[in-house]
C-alpha cells in the first residue's frame, strides 16, 4: 500500500532555518505573510493531499483514462478530488490576487507542489498544465484575452493546456507544420494535429484553453516562424460562458507506461477558431517563459515521488522481518530481524533520503530566486535572481529527475519482490517518475543548455551567481570546528567544478562536440557540487542548533548523519564525473555510425 | 444566536503515542499535535449553522498552552469568527476545564455549547456533562443530528443499541459524536483570513477559579502487548483451556 505524509518538518527547516523568508515578508507583495501562516498552508496541504489525493493515486493507475465516443474520462474519483482542490483554493494558490491568486511566495508554492506530486504524480498535471498556460497568458496575452480567460484559469474553473508537440517533431519545434489562416475578424483559423497533449481533453472541467504553437502562412522556416494561439475547446458565449464547440477534437489518448490517471491526448485542430497571444512569429519566445518554470516544476515532481516512495521503503525495511543482522539477532524475540538492520538496506535508504532533502533544500533556495526575480526591491537584486534561476533550472530538472528516478528504483529494491507485483505500489512509482526525465525536454537537453547556453552567457555571469557563494561559504567556513571537515571536500569538489567548467569553455568553443560530451556529466557534477554545498549549509544549522540546546535534538542529529553520509558516500562520485568529463569525446565520436 | 464551541490541543491521531520513560505521562515534546477530532466536528456543526442562518457569531475557545493559539487558528480557518484562549501550563482536570467554561458562558452568553463528546488524549468523556452541570443547563450527548427551531434543539444520540432523539430547551450543552458531520477542509482563503480575525489571550488566573488539581497521577504505561495465540487441536482442546486456563467458561 503507498503511504504519504508531507515532510513538514523538513520543510520547514528548509524555508525557515535554512533559507529563512524574512528577505521575502520584507517585499511589499508579501507583507502579509509570516512563518506562522506559512506553516498554516503548509499543514492544511498536508491535509488534503494525503486525504484526497493519495487515495486515488493507485487506483487512477490502475483503471486509466478512457477515450469514449470522443469524450475522454479521467479515472474514478479525479472529478471530486479537482473539486475538492479547486474550492479550496489550491489551484490559485501562487497567482497574483490581481487574477484571484492567493499571492503565496512560489517557495511555498512549491513544497506545496511536491506534496501534490508525492501523493498523486497524474492528479497534479491537470492544475500544473493550467497554472503553466497561465503564465504564458499573464506574460504575453492581450489585455482583452486576460481579462476574458485568465480569471476562470486562476480559480481553477476552466483548465489549461500547452501544444507543442507533432509527431514529427517534438525538441526541435522548428520543423512544426500546424497552420493558422487570418480571419477578417482578427481571430485565426487553426488546422493541425499535435500528440503528446497533457490535459489535452477531460472531464474535469467544463472549458479547457489550449495555447497552441502553429505557423502563419508568410512566416519564415524554423523557429523563427512559429506564433502562440489561444484556442479554446468552447468559445465562450456573450456571457463568458462555454458556448460553441471549437473544431478540436481528442481523436486518441497515448497508451502510456506511466502517469496513467492524467490524460495524454492527441488532438486534432480542423478549423478551429483562436487568438495570436503576443507579437506574430515570437510564439518561441513566448512559450519558453512558461517552459522554464516548468522545468523547475518537473524537477519537483520526480523529488515528491521520490519522498514518497522513500516513506514506503523506511515502512516495510521496519516491517519485514527476514534473516538476522549481520552481527548477531538484534530482535530474539522475533523469528527473524526486520531488513532495516541491514548495511545495505541502509545505504539505499540512507542514499534516497540524503538525494530528497538536498533537492528539497536545493528546490527550495530556486524557488525563492523565482519569487525575487519578480518581487525584489532592486533592478539589481531582480537580475540577479533572474540570471540564478536561468542558470539552475537545467539542474533542477535533470538532477531531480535523474536522482529521484535513482530513489524510487531503490525504494522497489528495499522491497524485493513485492516490490515488483503490483500491491505495494512501488512499480506505479518506478512508471510514473521514469517520465521526468523525458518530457518538457530530455534531460539530455537540458545537459546542453547548461554548457551551451547558460554557462557562456554573458561572459559566465550567470555561473558567477552560483560560484560565488559557494566560494564566500568555503572562505568564511573552512575553520568551522563542527563543519570545517565537510568544507574541506566541498573546496575539492568545487575546484574541480571550476576547473572543468573552465577547460569545458575553451575546448568547447572550440570544438562544440567536446561540450555536448561532456554536457550530462557536467550537470551531474554541477549538481552534486550544488548539493554538497547546501548539505554543508544545513549541517551547520544543524550544528548550531544541537549546540543551542533545540529541544528537536533528534532531527538536528538526523540531519548532521544524513550531511555526513552525503559527504562520505555519494559526493566522491564528482571525482569519477570529473575523469570521464577529462577523457572527452573521442571514444563516442570516433566509432563509425555503420558500426552501430 | 451566538454558538460556543470549546476545541482541545492534542496529539494528533495519526502519530504513535510514546509515554516517557519515567512514566509520569505521555511524551509530547517535539510531537505533532493538532485540533481533537470531535472537537473539528463541533467547529463544523457550528459554522454549518452559521452558513444555514440559525446562528449568528460562532467563537471558538482553548484552554491550554500558548501553542493552542494554532488550533484556534484552525477553528478560524475553517470558520469561526474569533477566538479566545485561556492560557495555562497546567495539564487541567475536566472539573477545572468545566468551571473555566462556565465562566466565559457567563461573558459571552451563548445560546448553546457545542463541543467533542471527549478528547482523544484523555478519554474523560466528562467536560461537556460537568459544565451542563454547573450552568444548570439541559445537556445533549453523542449527537449525530442536531436541528435549533426556536427556543428548542432537537438532537438525535448515538446510545448503546441504536439511536435516541431528544428535544432540550435552549441554552443548552450539545457533545458531538463522530457521525454528525465530515468536517471540511479549510481553503486557503479562509487560512489567510483567519490570521486576521481577533484571537485574545487570558490567563487562568484571572477567571478567579479553583482549578487545583484533585487528582494526582501515579503512573502511565503503555498497555501490555499483545501474546501470539496458539492453536488448539480440536473442540474439546478449546473448551478445557477455556474452562481451566482462560477461566471465562
Amino acid at each position: 500500500m503507498q503511504i504519504y505524509t508531507a515532510p513538514l518538518r523538513d520543510m520547514r527547516f528548509v524555508l525557515h532555518e535554512l533559507h529563512g523568508l524574512e528577505r521575502l515578508y520584507a517585499l511589499p507583495a508579501f507583507a502579509d505573510f509570516s512563518d506562522e501562516l506559512v506553516d498554516s498552508v503548509l499543514e492544511e496541504a498536508g491535509k488534503v493531499t494525503r486525504e484526497v489525493l493519495l487515495p486515488i493515486n493507485a487506483s487512477g493507475d490502475e483503471e486509466g483514462c478512457v477515450l469514449d465516443n470522443g469524450v475522454v474520462r479521467t479515472p474514478k474519483g479525479f472529478k471530486e478530488a479537482y473539486n475538492v482542490f479547486r474550492e479550496g483554493g489550491w489551484n490559485a494558490l501562487s497567482a497574483e490576487p490581481e487574477w484571484g491568486g492567493q499571492g503565496l511566495p512560489k517557495c511555498v508554492g512549491s513544497a506545496v507542489e511536491e506534496m501534490i506530486c508525492g501523493a498523486n504524480l497524474s492528479f497534479s498535471l491537470y492544475p500544473g498544465l493550467t497554472a503553466g498556460a497561465v503564465e504564458a497568458l499573464k506574460s504575453h496575452a492581450s489585455d482583452e484575452l486576460k481579462q476574458r480567460f485568465v480569471p476562470k484559469m486562476v480559480e481553477g474553473t476552466w483548465a489549461g493546456s500547452m501544444c507543442l508537440t507533432e509527431a514529427h517533431c517534438g525538441t526541435d519545434l522548428g520543423l512544426l507544420r500546424t497552420k493558422a489562416t487570418p480571419q477578417e475578424d482578427g481571430s485565426y483559423k487553426i488546422d493541425g494535429a499535435k500528440i503528446f497533449i497533457s490535459s489535452g481533453d477531460h472531464d474535469l472541467t467544463p472549458n479547457i484553453i489550449h495555447l497552441v504553437l502553429a505557423r502563419l502562412p508568410d512566416a519564415p522556416e524554423g523557429v523563427r516562424g512559429i506564433s502562440l494561439f489561444l484556442a479554446p475547446k468552447f468559445l465562450p458565449d456573450a456571457d463568458g460562458n462555454p458556448g460553441q464547440r471549437n473544431g478540436i477534437q481528442c481523436t486518441a489518448l497515448e497508451h502510456k507506461m506511466g502517469i496513467k490517471a492524467s490524460a495524454t491526448c492527441q488532438l486534432s485542430l480542423d478549423n478551429a477558431t483562436g487568438w495570436l497571444v503576443g507579437e506574430p512569429n515570437k510564439g518561441m519566445a513566448a512559450m519558453f517563459t512558461m517552459m522554464n518554470t516548468e522545468r523547475v516544476g518537473v524537477g519537483i515532481q520526480a523529488l515528491g515521488v521520490a519522498e514518497a516512495a522513500y516513506q514506503s521503503a523506511v515502512a516495510y525495511a521496519r516491517d519485514r522481518i527476514q534473516g538476522r543482522a549481520l552481527g548477531g539477532a538484534q530482535h530474539p524475540d522475533q523469528a527473524a530481524d526486520p531488513i532495516i538492520v541491514h548495511p545495505d538496506v541502509r545505504r539505499m535508504l540512507m542514499t534516497m533520503r540524503v538525494n530528497n532533502e538536498g533537492c528539497r533544500a536545493l528546490a527550495a533556495w530556486v524557488s525563492q530566486a523565482l519569487d525575487l526575480r519578480t518581487h525584489a526591491a532592486t533592478e539589481e537584486e531582480r537580475l540577479e535572481a533572474e540570471d540564478f534561476v536561468a542558470l539552475m533550472t537545467p539542474v533542477v530538472k535533470a538532477l531531480f529527475t535523474d536522482l529521484g528516478y535513482e530513489s524510487v528504483n531503490l525504494a522497489m529494491q528495499v522491497h524485493g519482490g513485492h516490490g515488483y507485483i503490483r500491491d505495494h505500489g512501488m512499480e506505479q512509482y518506478v512508471r510514473d517518475t521514469r517520465i521526468t526525465m523525458i518530457y518538457e525536454g530530455t534531460n539530455g537537453v537540458q545537459a546542453l543548455d547548461l554548457v551551451g547556453r547558460k554557462m557562456p552567457a554573458h561572459m559566465g555571469r550567470y555561473l558567477r551567481r552560483f560560484f560565488h557563494p559557494v566560494a564566500e561559504f568555503i572562505a568564511a567556513n573552512k575553520a568551522d570546528p563542527d563543519i570545517g571537515k565537510m568544507v574541506e571536500a566541498l573546496e575539492k569538489a568545487f575546484g574541480a567544478l571550476q576547473l572543468t567548467t573552465a577547460q569545458l569553455a575553451q575546448s568547447g568553443m572550440k570544438d562544440p562536440e567536446e561540450a555536448g560530451a561532456a554536457a550530462t556529466e557536467y550537470l551531474r557534477l554541477f549538481g552534486l557540487v550544488a548539493l554538497a554545498y547546501l548539505w554543508a549549509r544545513m549541517a551547520k544549522v544543524a550544528a548550531g542548533k544541537l549546540a543551542a540546546g533545540d529541544p528537536d535534538a533528534a532531527f538536528y542529529s538526523a540531519k548532521l548523519i544524513s550531511a555526513r553520509f552525503y559527504y562520505e558516500r555519494i559526493l566522491p562520485q564528482t571525482s569519477a564525473l570529473f575523469l570521464s568529463i577529462k577523457a572527452g569525446k573521442g571514444a563516442m565520436m570516433e566509432m563509425a555510425e555503420a558500426a552501430f | 444566536m451566538k454558538v460556543l464551541v470549546p476545541v482541545k490541543r492534542v496529539l494528533d491521531y495519526n502519530v504513535k503515542v510514546r509515554v516517557k520513560a519515567d512514566g509520569s505521562g505521555v511524551d509530547l515534546s517535539n510531537m505533532k499535535m493538532s485540533m481533537n477530532p470531535f472537537d473539528e466536528i463541533a467547529i463544523e456543526e457550528a459554522v454549518r449553522l452559521k452558513e444555514a442562518g440559525t446562528a449568528t457569531e460562532v467563537v471558538a475557545v482553548s484552554i491550554g498552552v500558548p501553542q493552542a493559539q494554532d488550533t484556534l487558528r484552525t477553528a478560524l480557518a475553517m470558520g469561526a469568527d474569533r477566538a479566545l484562549l485561556i492560557q495555562s501550563d497546567q495539564d487541567l482536570e475536566p472539573l477545572s476545564v468545566a468551571k473555566l467554561l462556565k465562566a466565559v458562558v457567563a461573558e459571552e452568553q451563548p445560546t448553546v455549547v457545542i463541543l467533542g463528546k471527549q478528547a482523544i488524549d484523555g478519554d474523560n468523556n466528562a467536560v461537556g456533562q460537568m459544565l451542563a452541570a454547573l450552568l444548570d443547563w439541559p445537556q445533549a450527548t453523542f449527537a449525530s443530528k442536531v436541528e435549533i427551531a426556536g427556543n428548542k434543539a432537537t438532537v438525535m444520540r448515538e446510545v448503546d443499541g441504536g439511536l435516541q432523539t431528544i428535544e432540550v430547551d435552549l441554552p443548552a450543552v450539545i457533545t458531538v459524536d463522530l457521525r454528525l458531520n465530515e468536517p471540511r477542509y479549510a481553503s486557503l482563503p479562509n487560512i489567510m483570513k483567519a490570521r486576521k480575525k481577533p484571537l485574545d489571550v487570558k490567563e487562568a488566573a484571572s477567571y478567579g477559579v479553583d482549578i487545583a488539581p484533585r487528582l494526582q497521577v501515579l503512573k502511565v504505561a503503555e498497555p501490555a502487548k499483545r501474546k501470539a495465540g496458539i492453536k488448539v487441536e480440536d473442540a474439546a482442546d478449546l473448551v478445557m483451556r477455556l474452562k481451566n486456563e482462560a477461566g471465562v467458561l
